[in-house]
């Protein structure tokens, strides 16, 4: 077990490619630190520098207050899970559970036990004597944990475990993950471009785009404060609504929805901030109320042309488009770019997620709420949360 | 192959359409079929026709011939002596020596073509900066006539005149430097064709693999051994098996090198002088008949031993 510092790591390939800039980063031991962003943001690259198998251009990397950038991967003691799993196809599974501690000359009787008490853990007694072609991808999958879990390393590194697993499989696994973590007590660094993986599993995250860190911070904090567009729009299943808007004198604010009073809380911060003008105003689905459920809580109403309605049970989704100019900001572009949905149906589209007594009906325009005291507000040029400021 | 797809389409069919439909589906199916294969047939008459001519009619004639006492010298004496020819030839001293001779030249060759192979693919594998240019000049010595390449060996170690050859003796006029002078140039005319094997095998090792080894604790070393070449197993068997068979058929090194004196002959080497010089059909096809038998075998024992064990094999495909 082992604490880990990424001390003004950069990571530039040969071929010129910048994929990670200056990324600072204390794990502390036995914590679980989630690395999370798009494709192609640098997590792999960060992961395998880690791991030592990529080397790093410039900055430190410390492990245990070692510094351990020189040193092979097969001296740092560290186990990782790959993506594709890499499992030895000439190996049974027993074999390739025990490969680390047959390498490190453990003797066999000892590496049956061991091997025998991590199947144990994974479910996989029974699978031992098998190949790996011949298991279905989440015995793999717990093949690969296993190999990492035998030998006790310092640190597991795991390069996006679950994505090839059905989405049944992956929740599933997911708590599996989380729960042996929990029990060893081992440091872990996790690479997922799923948030949902990112809030479920980890103490705090790490949000990453084009190979800067956005965020640090935990799931909740993420959630609720998040430092700039990107990470407001990355977080969050379904994702928060943006809506472009002038922030006027006196803390109030016009958008699509209206103009709005920011209460006084959100409006200090601003004024802190120094912020007149343009602004992108992010309003989470849970935020949204069906008007008549609320009574007079603070908050701002407006009408809303109802266009779906997904009936949930706890819930009622309730999707419609307001007039006006959609949001602009590179943050949200490349959001939009990975998430491929870069269509436009020529206003806001918001999905608000309210109440099940919610009186809402497709087709029909609906007085819906929203709570300004938990409303976001971003400078329009710079993506930066303004609330965030005084926190 | 192609029954697969048709017939799962044949199946979608039956699935889909009612009982009457189906009838007329397949039966139309049937007479596509019917005349695909004909036309199959027609495609391939051609190729095979020449096949017979050059391929089955030679073979079945030399059999045939080995069978026979036939002796350009004597004509009229041929007759048919069944496996006379046979003893002969496998009492004889002569072929016995050249046998070893060339069991000698193959095992070694293979050998040390497989080590240098090995490396040479690696080297191509894993070079980044001028990977053409690296590919290309290993090829060079594959891409040379093999008896131009003997003639400038020979040259090489000529005494007084070639840049190998030293003062004071003439190897190629010796029976073990000649056999080490044949080997070198079969070694240096062939590694490139197995590293090219190898290299094919090599780049189906996935890199995920090396790097889960490395991050278990493998040194280099022990990735080659535990991983890679476990994995390419195939390709190293392959690429034995052709060198072996083409290493026991060794005959225009030989021919120019030696040409056969000092007992350097290898079986075709023998073969070619009772046949050709010798005008000894009978014995000539004898031998020939042999060679054949005996690569058979080679290649039989290849794929009977080593055939199973290549990984995956038990259960179809890697990962
Ligand atoms: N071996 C490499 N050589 C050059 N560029 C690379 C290499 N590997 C990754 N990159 C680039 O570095 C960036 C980060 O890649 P990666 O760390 O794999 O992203 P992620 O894992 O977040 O999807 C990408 O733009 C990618 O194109
Ligand atoms: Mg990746």
């Amino acid at each position: 077990m082992a604490e880990i510092v990424l001390d003004h790591v950069v990571k530039r390939y040969p071929d010129g490619a910048l994929a990670v800039d200056d990324f600072n980063l204390e794990i502390a031991d036995g914590e679980f630190i989630i690395l999370v962003g798009p494709s192609g943001c640098g997590k792999s690259t960060t992961l395998n520098m880690v791991a030592g198998l990529e080397d790093i251009t410039a900055g430190k990397l410390i492990i245990d207050g070692q510094v351990v950038n020189d040193k092979a991967p097969k001296d740092r003691d560290i186990a990782m899970v790959f993506q594709s799993y890499a499992l030895y196809p000439h190996m049974t599974v027993g074999d390739n559970m025990g490969f680390p501690l047959r390498l490190a000359g453990v003797d066999k009787e000892t590496i049956r036990k061991k091997v025998g008490e991590a199947a144990e853990l994974l479910e996989l007694s029974q699978h031992l004597d098998r190949k790996p072609a011949n298991l279905s991808g989440g015995q793999r999958q717990r093949v690969a944990m296993g190999r990492a879990i035998v030998r006790n390393p310092k640190a597991f590194l795991m390069d996006e475990p679950l994505s090839n697993l059905d989405a049944k499989l992956r929740v599933q696994m997911r708590t599996q993950i989380s729960r042996i973590q929990k029990n060893l007590g081992t440091t872990t660094l996790y690479v997922t471009h799923d948030q949902t993986e990112a809030m479920t599993l980890g103490d705090r995250v790490v949000v990453m785009r084009a190979g800067i860190v956005q965020q640090v911070g935990t799931p909740a904090h993420l959630y609720a404060h998040p430092a700039n567009l990107f990470v407001a729009g990355f977080i969050g299943s379904p994702s928060m609504n943006f809506f472009p808007g002038q922030l006027r004198g006196g803390g109030t604010v016009v958008t699509a929805l209206g103009e709005a009073r920011l209460p006084d809380r959100v409006r200090q911060s601003l004024d802190g901030a120094g912020s007149t003008g343009e602004v992108i105003i992010g309003i989470r689905p849970e935020h949204f109320e069906d008007a008549s459920l609320v009574g007079d809580k603070p908050g701002a109403t407006f009408d809303a042309p109802i266009d779906i309605v997904e009936a949930m049970g706890s819930d009622v989704y309730a999707y419609f488009t307001m007039k006006g100019d959609v949001a602009h900001s590179q943050d949200l572009d490349d959001l939009a770019k990975d998430t491929g949905n870069e269509l436009h149906s020529g206003g806001v589209d918001v999905t608000a997620r309210l109440d099940a007594a919610a009186q809402v009906q497709r087709g029909r325009t609906a007085r819906l709420w929203y709570d300004t005291s938990k409303v976001q507000v971003f400078d329009a040029a710079s993506g930066k949360n303004l609330v965030a400021a005084v926190r | 192959m192609t029954a697969t797809p048709t017939s799962a389409a044949a199946q979608a069919i039956e699935d889909v359409a009612d009982d009457g439909t189906v009838q007329i589906a397949q039966q139309r199916h049937s007479d596509a079929k019917k005349a695909e294969r004909k036309l199959g047939l027609m495609l391939v008459a051609p190729a095979v026709v020449i096949m017979l001519a050059v391929a089955a009619y030679p073979i079945l004639y030399a059999f045939w011939l080995s069978l026979n006492k036939a002796d350009l010298r004597r004509p009229d004496d041929n007759e048919f002596i069944f496996l006379d020819n046979y003893i002969t030839v496998l009492s004889s001293p002569i072929w016995w020596t050249a046998f070893g001779v060339t069991m000698l030249i193959t095992i070694v060759g293979a050998t040390f073509e497989l080590i240098l192979g090995m490396g040479l693919a690696i080297v191509m594998h894993r070079t980044l900066v001028g990977r053409g240019l690296v590919r290309t000049s290993a090829l060079v010595p594959y891409a040379i006539v093999t008896v131009v390449a003997a003639f400038s060996w020979r040259f090489a170690w000529t005494q007084g005149l070639g840049w190998l050859a030293p003062e004071t003796s003439a190897p190629l006029t010796e029976f073990w430097p000649s056999i080490w002078i044949i080997i070198l140039a079969e070694v240096w005319k062939t590694v490139p064709f197995m590293a090219l094997l190898l290299m094919a095998g090599l780049a189906l090792v996935p890199e995920d693999l090396l790097k889960a080894a490395s991050m278990d604790g493998a040194s280099a070393w022990k990735r080659f051994w535990l991983v890679t070449v476990p994995l390419i197993k195939p390709a190293i068997l392959v690429a034995l098996l052709f060198r072996t068979l083409d290493a026991f058929r060794v005959f225009d090194n030989i021919f120019i090198l030696t040409s056969g004196s000092n007992q350097t002959s290898s079986v075709s080497m023998v073969a070619y002088s009772n046949l050709i010089r010798g005008l000894n059909l009978g014995i000539g096809s004898a031998m020939s008949v042999l060679i054949f038998l005996t690569t058979g075998l080679i290649a039989f024992a290849f794929i009977k031993l080593f055939g199973a064990a290549a990984p995956g094999a038990d259960a179809g495909g890697k990962r």
